[in-house]
C-alpha cells in the first residue's frame, strides 16, 4: 500500500491551518503502514468537523449522526470482525452528544480505535463551549466564561477500564501516527484523545499554547503505562505541562472473543437463505 | 355441556400465574381444545393484582370474553376484585381459611389449596399445581393429561419437584371430583389436529420470524411489551449464530442495527412508544443512508410512561410520521399470530430490497396473547436476498453506493466483498456517497428515497383481509391486534350482517383496495384502541372516505367480544 491508495478526491472543507490536517495526515500515514487494502478498513464518524475526515481518505466510510458513531462502529465490528474499524470524532460528538455511548463502549470493548479530535471548542456551530473547554473561557454563549468543570476524558476512560488510553498532538504527526498504529494493534477499545488547535474559535489553546506544554511521556523509561494508578495520575496532569503518548495500556479480552465471534467466520458470511427453525418450533407445542 | 369456557387465575405478581397459565394452555391444547389466552399484569414484580385469562372452545378462538366461568383466586384481594366479573353460573374458587373470608356467596367454591400445597409439597409454592388440578377436575380433563403437563412444565427440574407438582395437581383434582358436583363446566373436546400445532404469542411469532428471516444481529433496550422478543431470540442465539446485544439506550440500539446492517447482516430492534421516540433520528438515518432495518413498535398506552404493561393502538400516526425529513417506509400491523410470523419475514425482505426502515406495529394485546395455531409453513416464509452476492462482488467495478436508477434502488454492495470502497453518509450526498450541497443532486436524491421507492412499495402492499363485507349492514375496519375481535363479532352477531376489513399493512396505505371494498358499504365503523380514531383519519386522508363512526377504547385494556357487541349495538 502507498499514499495514493488512500487518496480521496473529495474537496477538504476545513479552515486553512486547522489542526485536523495533522490528524488526517497521521491517519493516512498509519493506514499505509498497516498494509491492509482500503476495502478492509472502515472509518466511522458522527457529525462535526472531525466527522468529515473519512471523506478525505479512501476507505469504507459510514458518516452517521451527531454523537452516534460508536454504536455504529461497534456493531459493524461485531458483524464483520475482519474489518479494521476506526472512529474519527470530536470533543462535542464523543464527549458531549455521545457521552453515554463512550461509557458503554469502553465497557463493551469491541476492537475499535477511537480518535477524538479534541479542540476544546465547538467548531461547526461556531465557537460554543465543549465538554473540554477550559473553565472561564468566554464564548458567545458562555458570556461570563465557562462555569462547568471540564470533562477529563483520559481519567474517565482509565476509570471505566479502557485497555488503551492515549493522547496525541496534531502537530506531531509522526508521534500521533505511532499512537494510532499502537491503538489499532491493541486488541479492544482504544481511545486516543488528540490535542487539535482550532484556528477560528479557540483563541486560548493555540498551537503555541500546546507546543509550549506537551511532553512525551513514553520518553521517560521509568514511566510504566501498565501501572493503572500511575496512569491515572498522569492522565490528571493538565496545565503548565501536558503529557502526550500512551498513558495506559492493558491486555483485556475483547467483546468478540468473549462472544465467540473471533473464533469463527464473520456474521456477514453466514448463510441465511434457508434457516431451519423446525427444531425450535417443537419447543412451542 | 357447553362449547366454550373462560378461566381466570388471579393473584399477586410473583405468585406464578404465568407458569400455571402456560401449563393450562398446553394441557387444553393437547386435549383437543382451541385456546386464546392473555396475561393482564401490572408494572411491578411483586404484589398488586395480576391475572391470566384463558378461553377454551371446540372452535378456533381469536379474542377474550368479558366474564369468566371459573376464577381461581390465589390471594384474598383477588376475590373482591374479580367477584363482579363472573359469568352467570360461574364459580369462584378460593381458600376461605387462608383468606379469612367468612361471607357467603353463591359463586364461591371453597378449597383449602394452601393446606394441600403445604401438606404435599412442603411449600405454598405448589398452589399453582393444585389450581391446575382443580380446573382440570371441574372441566373433566383426564388426570393423565394433568400429570403429563406437570412433567412438561417442570422438565429439567429434579425428580422430586416433578413428583411433588404431580401430586399437588392430583390432590386438587381429587378434591374437586369428591366435592364439586356440578357438571356445568363439562365441555366436549374438539377434534383439532394435535400433530405439531403450536402455542405461541405475538412476540414469539415475531422472534421466530426474525430467526427464520436470517436476522443475525438484534440490539434493543428492554421495554414492555416488546422485551420478550429479545428473550426468545436470545434463547436461540447460540444455536443460530445470532448476536443479541442489550444496548445502553434505544438510540444506541437503532444505531447499532444500522452499523451491523451497513456491514451486511440482517438486523432488528424492538421497543415501545417511548423508546421509539428516542429512535426517531436513527430511523431517519437508516432512510438517508439507505440501510435496511426492521423495527418493531409494540404499543402501550402513553403519553410518556403511560400504562407500561397494557395495550393501545395510539401510535399509528406517530409511527407513520416518525423521523425528520421525507422518505419511504413500510409499516405492517399483523392481526394474527400467523401473520406476525410471515410479516416479520416479509419485513426483512422488503427492508433489504428497498434499503429502507421497515416497521412492524403491534401492541401489548397481540404481543402477550397466546393461541394454538397450525405450525408455520416455512415454504411460505422464505428469505429473498437483495445484495450483490459474494460471487458477483468480484466483478463489481466503479461502484456507486447511491447510483440513480429507474426504481430508486441502487445495487447494494457489502464492504470488503467488493474491491471498491463504500461511502454512506447522513449528509445529502452524491451517487458516490460524498457530501454535496448541489441543488440538483439534492432533489434527485429526495425523489429516489421518497417517490421512487414509494412507488415500488405500493406495488407490494399486503392486501387487506375482507370478511362478510358484501351487503353487510355494518362494516368494521381495524388494523393490528383487532383482527380477532372483529372476526368473532362478525361471526357471533346474527341479527345483523357484520363484516370487517383488517389492514395488516398501513403504509403504503392500500387506498384503491379500500375504495373498492367500501364502495357499497352501508355503515362503516373503525374499531381502534385509541382516542383520536387515527385509522379513520388515515382512511379519510388517503381515500377521501369518511367513516360513519369509530368504536374507540383507550383504557389500556383490549376489546372483548361482549364489550364490542354492546358498543356496536349502541352505534346502531
Amino acid at each position: 500500500m502507498d499514499a495514493k491508495d488512500f487518496k480521496s478526491s473529495d474537496e477538504i472543507a476545513w479552515c486553512p491551518g486547522c489542526g485536523n490536517f495533522g490528524i488526517l495526515n497521521a491517519v493516512k500515514k498509519t493506514l499505509v503502514k498497516l498494509g491492509k487494502p482500503p476495502k478492509d478498513i472502515l472509518l466511522v464518524s458522527g457529525i462535526g468537523q472531525a466527522a468529515k475526515l473519512p471523506h478525505y481518505v479512501k476507505c469504507n466510510c459510514f458518516n452517521g449522526l451527531h454523537g452516534r458513531a460508536l454504536p455504529v462502529a461497534a456493531a459493524a465490528k461485531i458483524a464483520n470482525h475482519t474489518l479494521t474499524v476506526l472512529v474519527t470524532t470530536g470533543d462535542g460528538d464523543c464527549y458531549g452528544e455521545g457521552g453515554n455511548h463512550l461509557i458503554h463502549n469502553i465497557r463493551r470493548n469491541t476492537d475499535i480505535t477511537v480518535i477524538v479530535h479534541d479542540n476544546q471548542i465547538y467548531g461547526l456551530t461556531k465557537g460554543q463551549a465543549s465538554p473540554t473547554t477550559d473553565p472561564g473561557y468566554v464564548t458567545k454563549v458562555q458570556m461570563e466564561g465557562v462555569v462547568l468543570d471540564p470533562l477529563h476524558p483520559l481519567e474517565m476512560a482509565i476509570a471505566l477500564g479502557a485497555g488503551f488510553v492515549a493522547r496525541g498532538y496534531s502537530l506531531d504527526i509522526e508521534h500521533l501516527s505511532w499512537l494510532i498504529s499502537e491503538g489499532i494493534k491493541h486488541k479492544g477499545f482504544s481511545l486516543i484523545d488528540v490535542l487539535q488547535p482550532c484556528v477560528s474559535f479557540n483563541k486560548k489553546n493555540t498551537y503555541e499554547w500546546y507546543t509550549q506544554r506537551v511532553y512525551k511521556v513514553n520518553d521517560d523509561s521509568s514511566y510504566n503505562p501498565e501501572d493503572k494508578m500511575a496512569a491515572y495520575e498522569k492522565a490528571h496532569e493538565w496545565g503548565d505541562k501536558i503529557p502526550i503518548g500512551i498513558i495506559y495500556r492493558t491486555e483485556k479480552e475483547t467483546y468478540e472473543e468473549k462472544r465467540g465471534l473471533s473464533q469463527r467466520a464473520p456474521l456477514v458470511e453466514e448463510q441465511i437463505e434457508d434457516v431451519d427453525i423446525t427444531s425450535i418450533l417443537s419447543e412451542f407445542t | 355441556m357447553t362449547n366454550e369456557l373462560t378461566i381466570k387465575i388471579t393473584g399477586e405478581a410473583g405468585q406464578g400465574m404465568q407458569t400455571v397459565g402456560a401449563a393450562l394452555c398446553q394441557m387444553f391444547k393437547n386435549t383437543g381444545f382451541h385456546i386464546f389466552a392473555n396475561q393482564d399484569y401490572m408494572s411491578r414484580i411483586r404484589g398488586g393484582n395480576n391475572f391470566f385469562q384463558l378461553r377454551i372452545s371446540d372452535k378456533p378462538l381469536h379474542t377474550l370474553r368479558q366474564k369468566s366461568d371459573i376464577t381461581v383466586a390465589l390471594d384474598k384481594a383477588s376475590v373482591a376484585l374479580h367477584k363482579s366479573s363472573m359469568a352467570d353460573g360461574g364459580v369462584l374458587v378460593l381458600d376461605r381459611k387462608k383468606f379469612t373470608i367468612t361471607e357467603e356467596d353463591r359463586t364461591f367454591f371453597d378449597i383449602p389449596f394452601y393446606d394441600i400445597a403445604t401438606r404435599i409439597g412442603g411449600s405454598e409454592i405448589f398452589i399453582n399445581s393444585v389450581a391446575c388440578g382443580v380446573i382440570a377436575g371441574m372441566i373433566g380433563v383426564e388426570l393423565r393429561s394433568v400429570e403429563h403437563v406437570m412433567e412438561a412444565t417442570f422438565a429439567g427440574k429434579s425428580e422430586e419437584i416433578i413428583r411433588k407438582n404431580k401430586e399437588a395437581a392430583r390432590a386438587g383434582y381429587d378434591f374437586v371430583r369428591n366435592n364439586f358436583k356440578q357438571d356445568t363446566f363439562r365441555i366436549k373436546a374438539g377434534a383439532i389436529k394435535d400433530t405439531g400445532t403450536l402455542v405461541v404469542n405475538g412476540n414469539d411469532a415475531i422472534a421466530l420470524g426474525a430467526i427464520r428471516a436470517g436476522c443475525k444481529f438484534y440490539s434493543a433496550y428492554p421495554m414492555s411489551p416488546s422485551t420478550t422478543i429479545m428473550n426468545v431470540i436470545a434463547q436461540y442465539a447460540q444455536k443460530f449464530h445470532i448476536i443479541v446485544e442489550q444496548a445502553e439506550d434505544e438510540i444506541a440500539a437503532i444505531n447499532m442495527i444500522i452499523g451491523a446492517s451497513f456491514t451486511g447482516v440482517r438486523s432488528m430492534t424492538a421497543t415501545s412508544g417511548g423508546g421509539f421516540a428516542l429512535m426517531a433520528e436513527g430511523l431517519s438515518l437508516a432512510a438517508m443512508t439507505e440501510t435496511p432495518i426492521v423495527v418493531v413498535v409494540a404499543q402501550r398506552p402513553a403519553p410518556a410512561t403511560g400504562f407500561p404493561t397494557r395495550t393501545a393502538q395510539a401510535d399509528l400516526e406517530f409511527v407513520l410520521h416518525a423521523g425528520h425529513g421525507e422518505f419511504a417506509r413500510a409499516v405492517y400491523a399483523p392481526g394474527t399470530i400467523e401473520e406476525a410470523f410471515y410479516v416479520t419475514i416479509k419485513a426483512f425482505n422488503i427492508a433489504e430490497k428497498y434499503q429502507i426502515p421497515v416497521l412492524i406495529m403491534t401492541d401489548q394485546h397481540i404481543a402477550d396473547s397466546y393461541r394454538n395455531i397450525e405450525t408455520f409453513d416455512l415454504n411460505k416464509g422464505k428469505v429473498q436476498r437483495h445484495i450483490i452476492s459474494k460471487e458477483d462482488s468480484k466483478n463489481t467495478k466503479n461502484y456507486k453506493r447511491y447510483q440513480f436508477t429507474e426504481s430508486g434502488i441502487s445495487s447494494r454492495a457489502i464492504p470488503s466483498w467488493i474491491e471498491d470502497v463504500i461511502y454512506a453518509d447522513s449528509d445529502e450526498h452524491t451517487e458516490e456517497g460524498h457530501i454535496t450541497e448541489d441543488a440538483d443532486v439534492g432533489s434527485k436524491m429526495v425523489e429516489k428515497r421518497f417517490y421512487k421507492k414509494f412507488s415500488g412499495l405500493s406495488q407490494e402492499i399486503e392486501k387487506p383481509t375482507a370478511y362478510n363485507v358484501e351487503r353487510a349492514d355494518i362494516v368494521l375496519i381495524g388494523f393490528g391486534s383487532t383482527y380477532g375481535i372483529m372476526k368473532e363479532v362478525s361471526d357471533a352477531v346474527t341479527d345483523k350482517k357484520i363484516g370487517f376489513i383488517h389492514l395488516s399493512q398501513v403504509w403504503p396505505f392500500p387506498a384503491s383496495e379500500m375504495i373498492a371494498l367500501l364502495k357499497d358499504a352501508k355503515k362503516v365503523l373503525t374499531v381502534e384502541n385509541n382516542a383520536a380514531g387515527q385509522l379513520a383519519r388515515l382512511l379519510r386522508r388517503e381515500t377521501g372516505l369518511q367513516v360513519g363512526g369509530a368504536v374507540l377504547k383507550y383504557d389500556g385494556r383490549p376489546f372483548n367480544l361482549d364489550y364490542l357487541i354492546d358498543r356496536i349495538k349502541k352505534e346502531g
